[in-house]
This record gives C-alpha cells, structure tokens and sequence, in this order.
C-alpha cells in the first residue's frame, strides 16, 4: 500500500476524478464568470467586449454599495452571534441534563430547506394574521408591526432567521470540537483548583481556537454570498432595502437582462470574499497551535 | 502551511459556488442563421417532425395540457406525414431552458414566448422568425385588434399571441352592499367607498406589492385616466417625457390612496398571493388583477360557491378633467407562439402555428377558462356570465395598454417596479417617481 501511495502516477490517477470535478464545475465557471464580467452581453445575443467598463460602472454604483453594506452587516451580526453559539456549545458539552435533546432541538432548523424556513418565518411576520403580530397584541401592543414592509426594519427582521437557520451548525462544530478535548486535561485543572469560568477560558476554548477560526470564515464568507432566505421572503426589497451583494448580482443578471454586469459583481464578490479570508487569517494567526498533551 | 492554503482553496469553492448560477455555455455561431431553402419545403409525402415546447405539464395547467394534445392529434391525423414532439416544462424552467437552448442557437421549431421587452433580445440575435406571411394569409382579423402589435418589432411580427387579459376591479358584493356602496362611477366615488369601508374596519383593497407589478397596475390606471392612453406608452417610447404633469399627478393619486389607507396591511412585504387571499377570505372588499383570475371567481370548485356568486367586476372609473376612457384596459396578450429562425422545418412549422391559434381560440375559452387573443363569439359560448361580460367588455375596449412592465426593456422595467414600491412606501416624491423613471429611459434610448 505505501508503495502504491509514493509513486507519484498512482497518486495523480486517484486525485484526478474529484480534480476534474472541481476544475470543471468551479474554476472554469471563475474564469468564464470574469471573461464574462468584461463583456456587454444580454445572455442571448452577441457579446461586445468593453473592458473594464463593468467594474467603473460597479464602483460609482449607489445600489450595488447599499447591498454591499447590508452583506456586511449581515457577516457582523453572524460574527457576532458566533459567541452565543460557543457559549450554548460550552454549556451542552458540560454535564447539562437533557444535552442530548437540546442539542437534537437545536439542530433542527438544520435540516429544513432555506424555501421551507422562508414560508414559515413569512408566516410569523404576517402582518395581519402572523404569529408574532398576534404575540404582540396579546400582551398588549398595537401588534401592526410591518415587518418585511418597513424599509428600516426590514433588514433586521431578515437576518434573524438567518442566523437562527446556522444556529445548529455551529453549535454542532463546537460541540464536537469541545467534545474532542480529552477529559484528563479538564480534570487536571479541576485538581489545579479552576472554576468552571477558568476551565472554559483558559482550558477549553484555547483549545478549539483552530476550529473557532474556522467557523469566523464560514460565517462571514458565508454571509457575504448569502442568497436563499432574501430571495425567497423579500425578493430584496422593499425598493432595495434588503439587497445584499448576491441577490442584487442575481437581479442584475436575470431580471435586468445584463449579464456582462452581473458576472461582474460575481467576480468582484469572488474578490471581496477571498480579500476578507485572507485577512480573517492573518488577523487571527498566533502562531503554533496550543496544544496541551 | 499546506492546511493553510488548502482552507483557502476550501474558501475559494465554497464563494466560488454562487458565480456558478451566471454561467451560460458559450455562444455559439450566430451568424449562421440561413436556411437551406431546397430542403425546408416539405412535400407531402416527406416525413417532418416539428419540435414544439410549451409551459403548461399536465400536472399545474391540466386543461390547457389537455387542448394541446387535442390540437396536434388533429393535426397529426390530418397531416399524417407530421409528427410533432412536445417538450413541456415549467414555467421559470421553461425560461431558463430557453436562453440556454437560444445561446447554442438550438431552438425548437415552435416555442412559446411573451411580448415586448422579453422578446427583444430574441428577435435582435436573429432567432425567431417573422410571422407576417402567416399573419396576413387571413389570420390577422381573428385577433382581437392591436393584440400582435405587442409582438411586433421594427413593423415585424414575431409571435403569434394564445392569450389576452385585461384587469378589472373585482370587489365583494356581499362587503359592498352591507355598507350601502354602489359600484363607484367616478374616481370621486371611488374614494368614498375607500373610505367608508376604511372607517368601518375593512381593508378596502387588497394588494401584495413584494411582486411589484401589482401595484404598478394601480399606477397605469391613474396615469390611463389622467393622462389619456398615450402619454405612458409615449414616455416609454420616448415620443414623450416621464416628466409630464400627468404621470407625475398620477404618483400622487397613489400616494394618497395609500395615505388613505386603501391597500391592506403591510402590503409591500406580502407576495401577490398573500395579498390575493385577503380578498378570497373576505378581508378586503376589491382587488385588481387580470382575468386569468376569473376561474377563481367562476368555475373553480375549490373557491367556496358562497364566495364565487359575491364576486363582481368594475371597470377603473374615470377622473373629473382627466383625459382618459372608462373603455380604456391595462392588460395585455400573455404567452404566444413563435417559430424558429433556423428551424429546418420552418413552412411546415408556420403551417402548424396557424393550425394551432386558430384551433386554440375556438376552445381555450370553454375548456380551459383561457381567453384567448383571437375573437370569441359570445352567442355561440356556453360560459359563466362573468366571462361573457369580460369578453363584451373586450369587444368594445377603446384601447388595450400593455403592461408597464412588459413595455419597458428589462433594465428599466427593473427601475420602474423599484420605484413602485418606493411609491407605495412613501420613500419617493411623485416629482422623484417621474425623475428617475425619466433617466433609466434616457440611458436606455442612449445605449
């Protein structure tokens, strides 16, 4: 076996299925996506090359900066919601009763597709008959909230069955990784005389700070490209207020008929996403990983 | 460092993912859209097999399903050296699959497509074929006057309309006549009766504005009726100016509708059905859509009969001083045929297209509840009297303006339905409604 594995055309034959995969389905699009983005094109005709025209246009262009900010406030609030699913994890990995269950509960929205939990929170935030609107009668307010119709309140009413749709995701990657942490080390500081705060701030959390990083790029390069969820409860409005960079990408390609443009917001999110990993990287190296054992 | 770059590439898929969607395959020879002349005449006796895709599967649009079937079998019998293959699909696929299929230049012989500003590009890359041969071979007085025109670029005719709506006011009887109202006359009247039911509780219109083109209706109508029939269509034709005292008076009307509270709650976030269902549960008391509804308010045995006898129709009322008909329509024809440019089957395809419009309109009304755009004769129909009475209404319909939407190239289109719903939010001022409508056309005419 370990012949076969150090001879080098062994190894290409075996890496060649999936490379092919990949190189066919996603770097040929990348580059056919910026190929594209310098073209006047309206997906059906011809195609006119102009350059670099798209992205001027791109750069000067008020709505697509608007559905930029909201990605960026979506990827904040995920960021941030991060510390509450590492306090939840930390919590369900301690000797709680009911763990499993909770976990399971919290896992579920998981397991719904984005279309299903789109009609269900549509639902909740109906204005005349919606769950939440008839919570907030009951005790006592005027219960007319207009949730997904309220420019300025739209877009927090968005991002919250956002981040309670990954809610069991991350949950679930911390729970692991905090599960994988060998109980001797607990116990030896439990010896040393640690409280619980000091186990989980000295102890366990420095130990999943690799998987932490992890998730501080999923959630962000994840919220840069989110899509589902808008698309399907607002459409990203109302008139653009709950734009964000992919919808308008996507608007811009099949409702306005210009896909030259719209590859070229995929390109420029393309780059937008690998500059903020690159970064997210550099800011969070601390050198060699801890490691205790 | 190799965990490192691989949890970039990881990063690079994963965001990568999205611009996927975008991709189209490569265009493909355009130039070559000729056709062998020797060859498409097809003799009798020569097999030819036409490719037909349409949008209506057994499953969602059974009746219609059922009349194509019907209609090529007919044909088939009497042309027996034919043989036509359907490829149905769904709608939204049903459009992707053709801007895929255009790209490799490998369209059907006979497709289905819209009007105006979705058959554009089509008709500019040069692959549909004109119909007007068809069209003056004793067709063109079967359509209901001025319906082809919405398929016709540069004075040609590229598609052949199956359906014509218009849309109505349909409202409540049963909400209307327990507060005394009669069906408004006038404009002044009309908002008489908003208020009224305002006042009493009930949500007078019911709307979902999420799809946009809901409300831009309500915008077309007071710019009908305001401005007359013409100064719209020549804003958007660039004959005339989106700044015009009427189409800017007639953003404010809509403003003061909404300041009135007309439309049910929360209605810029509510989808058309959401805001549909406002009316089918009795909540609101009218609603404006075309009359591709009608089934729901006639035939349809899963809409309460209780429900279906309250439902009238009124026509939009007219405004003291303003220039516009009380015949005057906002609708338009809805899907239609086209033909190949390329298709190697195109004389024997047209042959088909004909066969196919002039059988449709004879059944699509009945059988399907479908109006089709070829003229129907009411006396020799068996119909619920709400659809002859759409379809007097039709015969005597002063002018037909076609959706704004639908008019408007899809880039502008796109400022138009933004700036409704900014509109109806109250985020824009008339004068700025006008404004911005009027830049996106000039940029467009400038292209």
């Amino acid at each position: 076996m370990d012949r076969v594995m150090s001879n080098k055309k062994m190894i290409a034959l075996y890496v060649l299925p999936a490379f092919m995969l990949i190189l066919a389905l996603i770097y040929i699009p990348i580059v056919l996506t910026g190929y594209y983005g310098l073209m006047r094109w309206d997906g059906i005709g011809a195609m006119a090359f102009i350059g670099l025209d798209n992205y001027s246009r791109l750069v000067q262009d008020a709505d697509f900066w608007q559905s930029a900010y909201h990605s960026f406030l979506l990827a904040l609030f995920s960021a941030a919601s991060l510390i509450g699913y590492l306090a939840i994890a930390l919590v369900l990995s301690g000797d709680v009763k009911g763990a499993n269950l909770l976990r399971k509960i919290y896992l579920v929205p998981m397991l719904l597709s984005s279309v299903a939990i789109a009609q269900l929170w549509l639902k909740i935030y109906h204005p005349t008959s919606g769950v939440l609107n008839s919570f907030l009668t009951s005790i006592g307010g005027s219960g007319s909230v207009e949730w997904l119709s309220n420019t300025k309140i739209v877009l927090l009413a968005i991002f919250i069955p956002i981040i309670w749709q990954y809610a069991g995701f991350y949950i679930l990657i911390y729970y692991a990784a905090l599960k994988n942490i060998p109980s001797s080390l607990i116990e030896a500081a439990r010896i040393d005389g640690a409280n619980p705060w000091q186990i989980a701030f000295r102890v366990k959390i420095p130990l999943i700070a690799n998987v932490a990083k992890v998730t501080v790029v999923l959630a962000i390069v994840g919220s840069l490209k989110y899509f589902d969820l808008i698309y399907v409860m607002t459409d990203g409005g109302p008139n653009g207020a709950s734009e964000v960079m992919a919808s308008y990408m996507y608007h811009q390609a099949f409702r306005s008929f210009d896909f030259g443009y719209g590859s070229a917001i995929g390109f420029f999110l393309l780059l937008i996403c690998l500059v903020i990993t690159w970064l997210i990287r550099k800011l969070t190296a601390s050198g060699d990983d801890i490691q205790y054992s | 460092m190799v965990k490192k770059s691989l949890s970039i590439v990881m990063t690079v898929a994963m965001a990568s993912a999205l611009t996927l969607a975008g991709c189209g395959s490569e265009s493909g020879s355009k130039s070559d859209t000729g056709t062998k002349d020797g060859s498409a005449s097809s003799s009798s006796s020569e097999k030819v097999t036409i490719k037909m895709m349409h949008l209506w599967p057994s499953g969602s649009s059974k009746q219609q399903n059922m009349i194509v079937n019907d209609i090529i079998n007919e044909y088939q019998t009497a042309n027996p050296n034919v043989t036509i293959k359907q490829e149905i699909l769904e709608n939204e696929q049903y459009k992707n699959k053709l801007k895929v299929l255009s790209a490799s230049n490998d369209l059907p012989d006979v497709g289905m497509t819209w009007a105006a500003g979705f058959l554009e590009p089509y008709v500019k890359g040069q692959l549909f074929a004109p119909l007007d041969d068809t069209l003056n071979d004793g067709l063109k007085d079967s359509f209901v006057s001025g319906t082809t025109d919405a398929y016709a670029i540069d004075g040609k005719t590229y598609a052949l309309p199956l359906e014509l709506n218009i849309t109505p006011i349909y409202y409540n009887k049963a909400i209307f006549s327990k507060y005394n109202l009669e069906v408004p006359q006038t404009y002044e009247q009309f908002k008489q009766v908003v208020s009224t039911l305002e006042s009493n509780g009930v949500a007078p219109i019911a709307l979902g504005n999420k799809d946009r083109w809901t409300g831009s209706l309500w915008y077309m109508y007071l710019a009908d009726r305001l401005g007359g029939q013409d100064t719209l269509r020549n804003a958007v034709a660039r004959t005339g100016s989106f700044e015009d005292a009427s189409l800017v008076q007639a953003a404010q009307e809509v403003q003061d509708l909404v300041k009135a509270n007309a439309f049910n709650k929360g209605f810029n976030g509510l989808s058309n059905d959401e805001g549909k269902s406002e009316f089918m549960n009795g909540k609101a008391a009218m609603y404006m859509m075309g009359t591709w509804e009608l089934p729901n308010f006639t035939t349809n045995e899963t809409v309460p009969q209780a429900f279906r006898d309250n439902v009238g129709f009124f026509k939009f009322p007219t405004i003291d001083g303003g220039k516009g008909n009380i015949d005057s329509w906002v609708g338009g024809p809805g899907v239609g045929l086209f033909v190949a440019e390329n298709s190697k089957v195109k004389d024997e395809a047209k042959k088909f297209v004909k066969f196919f419009v002039q059988k449709w309109g004879e059944q699509s009304v009945t059988k399907a509840g479908v109006i089709p755009a070829t003229k129907v004769d009411t006396s020799k129909v068996n119909l619920p009297q709400m659809y002859i009475d759409i379809l007097n209404e039709l015969g005597k319909a002063s002018n037909i303006t076609l959706f704004a939407d639908v008019q408007m190239s899809p880039s502008v289109a796109q400022v138009h339905l933004n700036m409704i719903q900014a509109l109806f939010g109250n985020e824009v001022s008339p004068a700025d409604f006008a404004k911005n409508h009027e830049k996106a056309l000039a940029e467009q005419a400038g292209k």
